[in-house]
């Protein structure tokens, strides 16, 4: 299975967008570069907005991810709920 | 009663599908009258999926906070001084090829994209590419302004649209988007929406950004930052247009295959600036450009094309080649542009002792055997007063237009010639797949626009190399140009700095 | 099919034919595994031009700044033009020995091993 991958900006927001993806996805890795934040995992990655919010203690629109996006590997899924990032292969 | 907020997915149908319009009596064909030639068949363009959802109403939103966090950064780095805390003044002649290479290209991309927005018959696709060409647009605005705050201090800046359609070296990403945009809407795709976006900008975008953050440019990383978080939408919309293309017809598989082919053999030559960018003009170290390559073209370009096989598209041609190239193309760049320093818009120099360790470490296979010894050659001749300016015009490749210094990957001393014969006409390639090209729209490319010829033509003023850099480059000669030793921005450095 | 155009029988201007370079024509000297040198050189020549001239005047001033360019036997060096093994005579004009616009020349060296015997 091939890697999926998501990387956001290194700032405040990210933080808890990151760490609410190590939360729901175990299995990835998180890898700190200068000014980014890359985070990869076998096949299937999510950012689920009920974890973001809890993380932040506030809202959190998942389209608000687009702020702080680089850029991502995969095949991609959005709804109000939720992104995913899949390979099939 | 309040409004029911929409969810997403009914937002996108309401504000994007259920504004297309029927063509009740004009002919549909003739609206979209681009929409055929190419060969590639649409069945139904409803079955078109933009996974984002993104309505006009959220773009706005979302790229209005983008503006607002990056132009807050730019002012707080104007206004202390931000190129003061730069790693070295060397690293600014990276954004000297950044402004004058690579801005003018989101330019060309937003009109590319307008043209082919307006071309395509589906209004989910319409809408998508309208948003990437805004996105464009912002982009060229937001690095002209990032670099304007070097202009005020270093040279070089000062007229890079001007350069960009004249310059010799610049002729090679120009030429590369106007391929593109002479192209068919479709062939546009999948030369800039799926091959360059997905895989090839992420290279430029990614390590050579955080390798800017880590050289101490804020406004550079943020920018790039920025444009990037844009292109993660554009690289989905590259991947959906292929997938779309390979769903709606089995005849458009061959058709995409050959533009795949053509377009990452295209990006791989243009990225080669970008190779030598990283591995010799960031003074700070990210990672080297073979090992930006593995991760970014190799395994994230690799599990691409793994999951793209079940329509039945295997990996570019000459992938092979590829891969071997990854150990030597920074290499043969940087030293081209060494050899050719008095004639670049941009300084030029010898690596460090630390550098040329770092190289051997890092290219263990090919460095010291290679390339070194040009380094030491460069130095003897430099210690003897003598800096080595390369005194005769190169060969160019008809195709990618880069001087033909690429060699053979299983005998890297030797050069790569290919050559064809058109309609009683030489052509020179550097490379297979540059030949490739060629011979399959040979009408196109005899129209190649080669800085060496059209200077032995007598269209860039001239005679001397010296009145076409100065006069019709509009180059600032002993400031633009030269090896930084002894240039005007190490001068200004050192007085900044306080050191002799 | 020549280019895949929306204009039936689509035909590209030659922007390179030799009546443009104002009665020279293009020639292109390589010499291989001398990497010095990052690509080959391009000069626009007269048709008459005889061979030892281009050796003699026209080469030196880019290749002389190689260190190995002084022990160059130009009675030992090998030649391809357009990719074939090629005898130069140096007294006739290079159109009258097969040398077209835009013909490249690769010579050899097989004694020269580039500085540091490194291919450079």
């Amino acid at each position: 299975m091939s890697k999926v991958y998501i990387a956001l900006q290194d700032n405040d927001e990210s933080r808890y967008i990151v760490e609410a993806i190590e939360e729901d996805n175990p299995e990835a890795t998180v890898i700190h570069m200068p000014a980014m934040t890359r985070i990869e995992a076998e096949g299937f990655l999510a950012v689920k907005r009920e974890t973001v919010e809890e993380k932040m203690g506030r809202d959190w629109d998942v389209q608000e991810l687009h702020i702080n996006l680089i850029t991502l590997g995969g095949n991609v899924d959005e709804d109000d709920d939720q992104l995913t990032l899949t390979w099939n292969s | 009663m309040a409004a029911k907020k929409l969810n997403i997915k009914d937002k996108y149908r309401l504000l994007t599908r259920d504004l297309d319009w029927d063509f009740s009596y004009q002919d549909r064909s003739k609206a979209f009258p681009f929409e055929e030639f190419e060969g590639i068949k649409i069945t139904d363009w409803s079955k078109w999926e933009d996974p984002f959802r993104l309505t006009m109403d959220a773009y706005w939103k979302y790229q209005a906070e983008k503006e607002r966090k990056l132009y807050a950064i730019f002012d707080a780095f104007a206004q202390n001084n931000g190129q003061l805390n730069i790693s070295d003044p060397r690293y600014v002649n990276a954004l000297k090829i950044f402004l004058t290479g690579v801005s003018p290209l989101e330019y060309q991309a937003f009109q590319g994209f307008a043209h082919t927005g307006r071309q395509f018959g589906g209004v989910g696709a319409r809408v998508a590419c309208q948003m990437q060409s805004i996105d464009e647009l912002r982009h060229v605005q937001t690095q002209v302004h990032a670099m304007s705050h070097y202009n005020k201090f270093f040279d070089g800046l000062q007229d890079w649209s001007h350069m960009h359609d004249r310059v010799w070296y610049l002729s090679v990403p120009k030429s590369f988007f106007n391929d593109a945009r002479a192209a068919g809407p479709f062939e546009f795709m999948v030369a800039i929406g799926f091959s360059f976006e997905y895989v090839l900008t992420n290279l430029l975008f990614v390590p050579f950004m955080s390798g800017a953050a880590y050289n101490g440019d804020m406004a550079t990383v943020t920018f790039g930052f920025s444009a990037q978080s844009d292109e993660a939408r554009h690289m989905t919309l590259g991947l959906e247009v292929i997938k779309f293309l390979l769903e709606q017809h089995e005849d458009n598989v061959p058709i995409v295959q050959k533009w795949i082919d053509k377009w990452f053999w295209r990006g791989t030559r243009l990225l080669t600036i970008v190779a030598m960018m990283m591995d010799y003009m960031l003074p700070n170290k990210v990672m080297s450009w073979k090992e930006a390559w593995e991760v970014y073209f190799e395994e994230a370009g690799g599990a691409l094309f793994k999951d793209l096989a079940r329509y039945g598209i295997r990996m570019p041609k000459y992938a092979d080649v590829i891969e071997k190239e990854k150990e030597h193309i920074s290499h043969q760049a940087w030293w081209t542009f060494y050899t050719h320093g008095h004639a670049a818009g941009f300084h030029t120099w010898i690596p460090t002792d630390e550098e040329l360790d770092w190289l051997s470490e890092k290219y263990p296979e090919t460095f010291d055997k290679y390339y070194r010894p040009r380094w030491e050659l460069a130095k003897e001749m430099e210690a003897k007063g003598e800096r080595f300016y390369t005194k005769a015009l190169p060969q160019l490749c008809t195709t990618c237009q880069i001087p033909m210094l690429f060699t053979e990957m299983d005998n890297p001393t030797q050069i790569s010639y290919r050559d064809s014969i058109y309609k009683d006409e030489r052509y020179h390639f550097c490379s297979d797949g540059c030949k490739d090209i060629f011979d399959e729209e040979p009408e196109k490319f005899v129209q190649s626009w080669l800085p060496v010829h059209q200077i032995f033509q007598g269209n860039c003023g001239g005679p001397g190399v010296e009145d076409i850099l100065r006069d019709y480059y509009q180059m600032n000669l002993g400031a633009d140009n030269m090896d930084i030793k002894g240039s005007p921005d190490e001068e200004r450095w050192k007085k900044w700095k306080g050191v002799a | 099919m020549p280019v895949h155009a929306i204009t039936p029988d689509y035909t590209g201007d030659v922007k390179d034919r030799f009546e443009n370079f104002h009665g020279n024509q293009v020639v292109y000297v390589g010499w291989d595994h001398h990497l010095m040198f990052c690509a080959a050189f391009a000069y626009p020549l007269p048709p008459e031009t005889p061979f030892r001239a281009l050796i003699e005047e026209v080469m030196p001033e880019g290749f002389s700044l190689h260190p190995e360019w002084d022990q160059v036997d130009w009675s030992k060096t090998t030649w391809l033009l357009d990719g074939q093994p090629f005898e130069p005579q140096m007294d006739v004009s290079i159109q009258d020995q097969g040398i077209g616009h835009k013909s490249l020349l690769r010579f050899q060296t097989p004694e020269l091993k580039g500085y540091q015997g490194a291919g450079v």
